[in-house]
């Protein structure tokens, strides 16, 4: 329990401190946001009611207290370009950035998990070789080259997949489905390297334990032995490397959306800095690096489900 | 002053042996090979960046309209892209672009990151607590994230791309030197350079930090490749490098309306952005398995 406490004490703490760091980045570095906004060349009286209504006029830990609190009431702003709420924005984009990372993560988890399985299980035979070369290419793989390869063979060439573009869920499932294979393939390409290299590292680690030795002499098969006893006990980085790469996923998919003309979060940040909208692309930002900070301390409290040994006192 | 003398002499002898076994042939032959093909994958960019520089051949921005979507010929020995340019000067100009912003950027967030990091860790208790923590909140921005923050109110170009990644990825750098500073810290070496007297910037400087650095070589490799990466990435985005520049990400950006007709447009530049950072990764595994202590 006090361990829980902590660890939600360094919760809040790493929160504050991303809040900080987004102040910082778009309010302190830029000198004077309204320039910014609107261009050195705007009319002095348009700069002056915006830096009113967004509140620069305030000296600056009142601006940054000020912004805080709204922060934690849920308010992130309102967009310039927009006009509505960046709150409200964000959760009209946030489902089809969700559903790509967890696509993606799909992919990632069921892929990687087998292979890496799989060549710890053959260490040194051709098919783990296989696996640690693919794994190095996955690695240095742009996502965004691999995806636009992936639309020019299976969308322009084959015409099987769409080339871009998203049908909402509740519209045409099928579709939706369809539409979001290719980034979320593009998009694991990457982790799914790493994972496998991560898994195969972990499982010969176990492999070389006594007990794996001590359950293989008392007759139990190979398959038992290796998916359950083995991948069982190496879940933990397992774990530990996917949720950060589930928390990578949610704020690197930009620009696989980018590719694939997908309306996620990822597009809706570049559109605001393209507008220089920047309530909304600091709203987005610290948004993402919220949700990265969640999905950590939740991949750290899964440990004490996962791992019985594991009591942090 | 003898006593300083002699502490000096066996700190140099014991780094004389470090080095000599460092470069004892006791690698395997799968570190070799992948330190070898590694550099030489790196060796064909730089040769690519410095074909860059010398002008033969055409010029990466001229256009010749008359010469569009070329397939590739004796003219032009990868073709040329949608306004008429050589895609091979492109690609060796993109090459140099890369090269540059991952070098820099890596520089920038090393030499940052040792510093930080070594300060939090030698110093401890406050220090070390506001440091680390302000690396958390950094660290809760993934690195794609932060650069393009930075290069939203930094304004594009190949410097503030440089400064933006470096930062994004300062991190790393600050975390792994505090952990090797933190175990080096309290080593039975130090203790004695401290007994004999020595001032802490010597031991700072003479000792934890060469013990240290094995670590943070190896991370540079790998951040140089990140670098080169997040560089595509923000160019592709629009966000990077500027036109008329070449940058791989933006070569890749301008081909993909014309993929259909000239596949070698994509085809190019993503494979040099695969070779560069496949030759850093390689690279980095090498290193990784040569400068390990525990791996003799």
């Amino acid at each position: 329990m006090q361990y829980l406490r902590q660890r939600v004490a360094a919760l809040l703490f790493t929160l504050f401190v991303a809040c900080a760091i987004t102040f910082v980045v778009f309010n302190v570095i830029p000198g004077d946001p309204a320039l910014l906004i609107m261009g050195t060349e705007a009319d002095p009286e348009v700069l002056d009611t915006l830096r009113q209504t967004l509140g620069l006029d305030l000296p600056l830990h009142r601006q940054f207290f000020r912004w805080v609190k709204a922060v934690t009431k849920g308010d992130l702003g309102t967009s310039l370009r927009m006009g509505q709420p960046v709150a409200a924005l964000i959760k009209e984009r946030l489902p089809v950035t969700l559903s790509l990372a967890a696509l993606a993560m799909v992919f990632t988890l069921g892929f990687s998990v087998i292979a890496g399985a799989y060549a710890a299980s053959h260490r040194g035979r051709p098919i783990d070789f296989l696996i640690v070369i693919m794994s190095q290419i996955g690695l240095a793989i742009p996502h965004f080259w691999l995806g636009i390869l992936l639309m020019l063979l299976f969308s322009l060439r084959w015409k099987l997949l769409p080339p871009g573009g998203f049908v909402q869920w509740h519209t045409d499932p099928r579709q939706a489905f369809l539409s979001l294979l290719l980034p979320a393939v593009a998009l694991a390409s990457h982790r799914v390297a790493s994972l496998t290299r991560i898994t195969r590292a972990a499982m010969l680690d176990i492999l070389s334990q006594d007990y794996i030795r001590a359950s293989r002499s008392r007759g139990i098969s190979h398959t038992v032995v290796i998916y359950q006893h083995a991948l069982k006990n190496s879940l933990v980085p397992i774990i530990t490397v996917a949720g950060m790469q589930f928390a990578g996923l949610l704020a690197g998919s930009v620009v696989a959306e980018e590719v694939f003309a997908l309306p996620g979060l990822g597009r809706l940040l570049l559109q605001a800095i393209g507008y220089r909208d920047l309530p909304l692309v600091q709203g987005i930002a610290l948004f993402m690096a919220v949700m990265v900070v969640s999905v950590n301390f939740i991949t750290d409290m899964l440990y004490l489900l996962l791992d019985p040994r594991i009591r942090y006192e | 002053m003898a006593v300083i003398w002699r502490e000096k002499e066996i700190a140099a002898r014991s780094r004389a042996k470090e080095l000599a076994a460092l470069f004892k042939p006791r690698c395997r032959t799968s570190m070799t090979v992948s330190v070898c093909l590694g550099t030489s994958l790196l060796l064909i960019v730089c040769a690519l960046a410095l074909i860059s520089y010398v002008k033969i051949g055409p010029s990466p921005n001229v256009m010749d309209v008359r010469a569009r979507l070329m397939v590739p010929s004796r003219g032009h020995i990868l073709g040329t892209d949608h306004f008429g340019r050589d895609l091979l000067a492109r690609t060796a100009y993109g090459a140099r672009i890369a090269l540059q912003v991952g070098i820099t950027s890596t520089l920038l967030a090393a030499c940052l990151g040792v510093v930080l990091g070594g300060w939090a860790g030698y110093k401890g208790g406050l220090w070390d607590e506001g440091i680390m923590r302000a690396v958390d909140g950094l660290m809760a921005f993934p690195g794609i994230l932060f650069a393009i923050m930075l290069v939203t109110v930094l304004g594009p170009g190949v410097f503030n791309t440089a400064l933006a990644i470096g930062a994004a990825n300062l991190p790393v750098f600050a975390r792994i030197t505090r952990g090797a500073f933190l175990t080096n810290r309290t080593a039975l070496y130090v203790e004695a350079a401290r007994a004999l007297g020595a001032k802490p910037s010597h031991i700072v400087w003479r000792h934890i930090m060469p013990n240290s650095l094995g670590p943070v070589i190896v991370q540079a490799t790998v951040t140089c490749a990140t670098a080169i990466l997040t560089e595509a990435s923000l160019s592709y985005l629009g966000l990077g490098i500027q036109p008329p520049h070449a940058s791989w990400g933006r070569m890749l950006k301008e081909a993909q309306p014309f993929m259909g007709r000239a596949p070698w447009l994509v085809l190019v530049p993503g494979l040099a952005v695969f070779i560069t950072v496949i030759g850093l990764n390689l690279l980095g595994d090498g290193l990784r398995d040569w400068l390990d202590p525990n791996n003799s």
